[in-house]
């Protein structure tokens, strides 16, 4: 191993053809490494932005050219090695083995395959009983994960069709939103007590609510779907209080499951995704992880954590990269996470870390006092009685122990960059635990 | 083409000038650069002066897209295309633009 070690990296297979992989393309080339770079992807397309794949894609707005992660013209010297997916990787020889038995050895990998739509049978819950549930052959049941995966979709996006969204969080509630724009008739049930509510607090959840009933979008909370109903094709859900509530079609929304299958008899280690340090190295020498696939060690949880948010993905590529090259890493505070969701011509975008103990407090907002018996319903009525619609505006700063942590904003895209800096500003004080220092730069290939 | 005064922009701050079409953005990097850029972000409409600057690049505020503030190519997507970037002259002071003689590149269904 040790002399495994010492030898310079000359080639680097990366694992996974999305944006945390294509992102670690450009990282490799930008900090200089000149060598071979193998890009296995298991879809056949080039690398594409999936954000647009509830929005603007899935509306028509955008056509599948736009979703191009490549610049124009960019040409990275890749060698490209899309439509077959990896199923084996050998750690200590850096061998990936691909569906077609066709093997890739190299010196490095970046392990980038990231994540799935979760589907009824996956969920730990087991409440899917009843044969069709969880049947992906069911005509009308989607899920979105992919480009096939939002064609499918659209193509039955049709005015006057009734969706049910199983999920009320961000791709469920942006596909609603979609959806009504399309003269869908969309109904989102969503287990949490309002959407969002569990994540960020009820006052983002009662605006996200009012946002979405004066869009269009029908509500119901606190319900749990036990089955989707078939047999051919979907006739609606099946509640676990019994209630079947009727569809032509349904999108299971209920979150992502990592790809990390492929990696089981590796000897990586895995917990809900490749565990990494808080710099992306894995368990394995010259193995590095990043993107949806991977739970980088996160100090202020103590834990490994799994990030899905597309600017960690883009950005953490850059760190694992630096990593994997044993480069120094540039001393910079860390970037609060951040993201973004666009539903019902609003922007939603939040920064920072949340753990759930947060005080939160309204900086920006209406003065709807919360009321827990009315609050959602009415705040809808409050906005239609009003004649005009005006922009529906928030801003919720979260506090521990009296610092700042975390920032929701809607329709507040200058406040949020403001406070984006300031978060970051505040972190600079928390110092992560130290890296091992890489003295030279022998492991980049020098021509 | 005056912009402002040099003391009017605080190093790590950013302007959004729209005494032209399409309006541009000044920076004022935290290590003293002055430079000027289209305001727009070609990937969808945001204002670039609420970025996020970084050493010579700038964040869009909405879907995080990154441009060389020097040159205003793309630098990390969604944006695929680049931005115009203006040449900035400091006189007396003073900060002063002249416009790029190019074609500006802006987001679907944007027109000045």
């Amino acid at each position: 191993m040790r002399l495994a070690q010492r030898r310079m990296i000359g080639s680097i297979t990366i694992v996974g053809a999305s944006l945390a992989g294509h992102a670690s393309a450009k990282a490799l080339r930008a900090q200089g490494f000149t060598g071979t770079i193998t890009l296995i992807g298991g879809e056949a397309h080039q690398p594409y932005d999936r954000p647009p794949l509830s929005k603007g894609f899935l509306s028509g707005a955008l056509a599948q050219a736009d979703l191009a992660l490549e610049a124009d013209a960019e040409d990275l010297g890749i060698n490209w090695l899309l439509g077959s997916a990896a199923t084996h990787l050998d750690a200590v020889t850096h061998t990936v083995t691909l569906s077609g038995g066709h093997q890739v050895t190299s010196d490095a990998i970046v392990i980038a395959t990231g994540s799935r739509a979760r589907t009824l049978g996956s969920v730990p819950s087991g409440a899917s009983a009843g044969a069709s549930a969880g049947a992906s052959d069911l005509a009308g049941l989607h899920t979105l994960r992919n480009l096939e995966d939002a064609i499918a979709l659209r193509s039955e996006l049709i005015p006057g069709a009734r969706l049910v969204i199983v999920g009320s969080g961000f791709i469920g509630l942006e596909v609603a939103s979609t959806a009504v724009e399309l003269g869908v008739d969309a109904l989102v049930l969503g287990s949490d007590r309002a959407p969002l509510a569990r994540l960020f607090g009820e006052r983002v959840a009662a605006t996200v609510t009012r946002l979405h009933e004066r869009h269009g979008v029908r509500l119901r909370n606190g319900v749990r779907v036990t089955a989707v109903l078939g047999p051919h094709r979907v006739t609606g859900v099946q509640l676990d209080s019994g209630e079947v509530v009727p569809a032509d079609l349904v999108l299971l929304a209920i979150g992502s499951e990592p790809n990390v299958e492929w990696l089981a008899d590796s000897g990586l280690a895995i917990a809900g995704g490749v565990v990494c340090d808080e710099r992306g190295n894995t368990s394995a020498a010259r193995i590095v992880a990043v993107g949806d696939c991977a739970a980088w060690f996160d100090p202020v949880r103590a834990r490994a954590h799994r990030i899905e948010h597309w600017t960690d993905s883009r950005d953490r590529a850059a760190i694992a990269v630096t990593s994997l090259l044993e480069q120094p890493h540039p001393a910079r505070p860390e970037r609060p996470s951040y993201l973004w969701s666009d539903q019902c011509d609003a922007r939603i975008q939040f920064a920072g870390r949340l753990l759930g103990d947060e005080e939160a407090t309204v900086e920006v907002g209406d003065a709807v006092e919360v009321d827990e018996a009315s609050e959602f319903g009415a705040a809808a009525e409050v906005a239609e009685s009003a004649g005009t619609v005006r922009p529906i505006e928030l801003l919720v700063v979260y506090r521990r122990a009296g610092e700042c942590v975390a920032v929701l904003g809607i329709n507040q895209p200058s406040l949020i960059a403001k406070w984006r800096k300031r978060l970051t500003l505040a972190a600079t004080d928390f110092s992560p635990s130290p890296v091992r220092e890489s003295s030279t730069l022998q492991g980049v290939l020098p021509t | 083409m005056r912009i402002c005064s040099l003391a009017e922009l605080a190093r790590g701050e950013a302007l959004r000038f729209d005494g032209v079409s399409p309006p541009i953005a000044v920076f004022h990097t935290e290590d003293g650069q002055v430079f000027a850029i289209d305001d727009t972000c070609t990937h969808q409409d945001a204002s670039l002066a609420d970025g996020w600057v970084e050493g010579c690049e700038v964040e869009c505020p909405l879907h995080a897209s990154r441009f060389d503030l020097r040159t205003g190519a793309v630098d990390a997507p969604p944006a695929k295309r680049g931005v115009r970037s203006h040449s900035v002259t400091l006189q007396d002071g003073e900060i002063h633009v002249t416009l790029s003689e190019d074609v500006p590149a802006l987001p679907p269904g944007v027109s000045y």
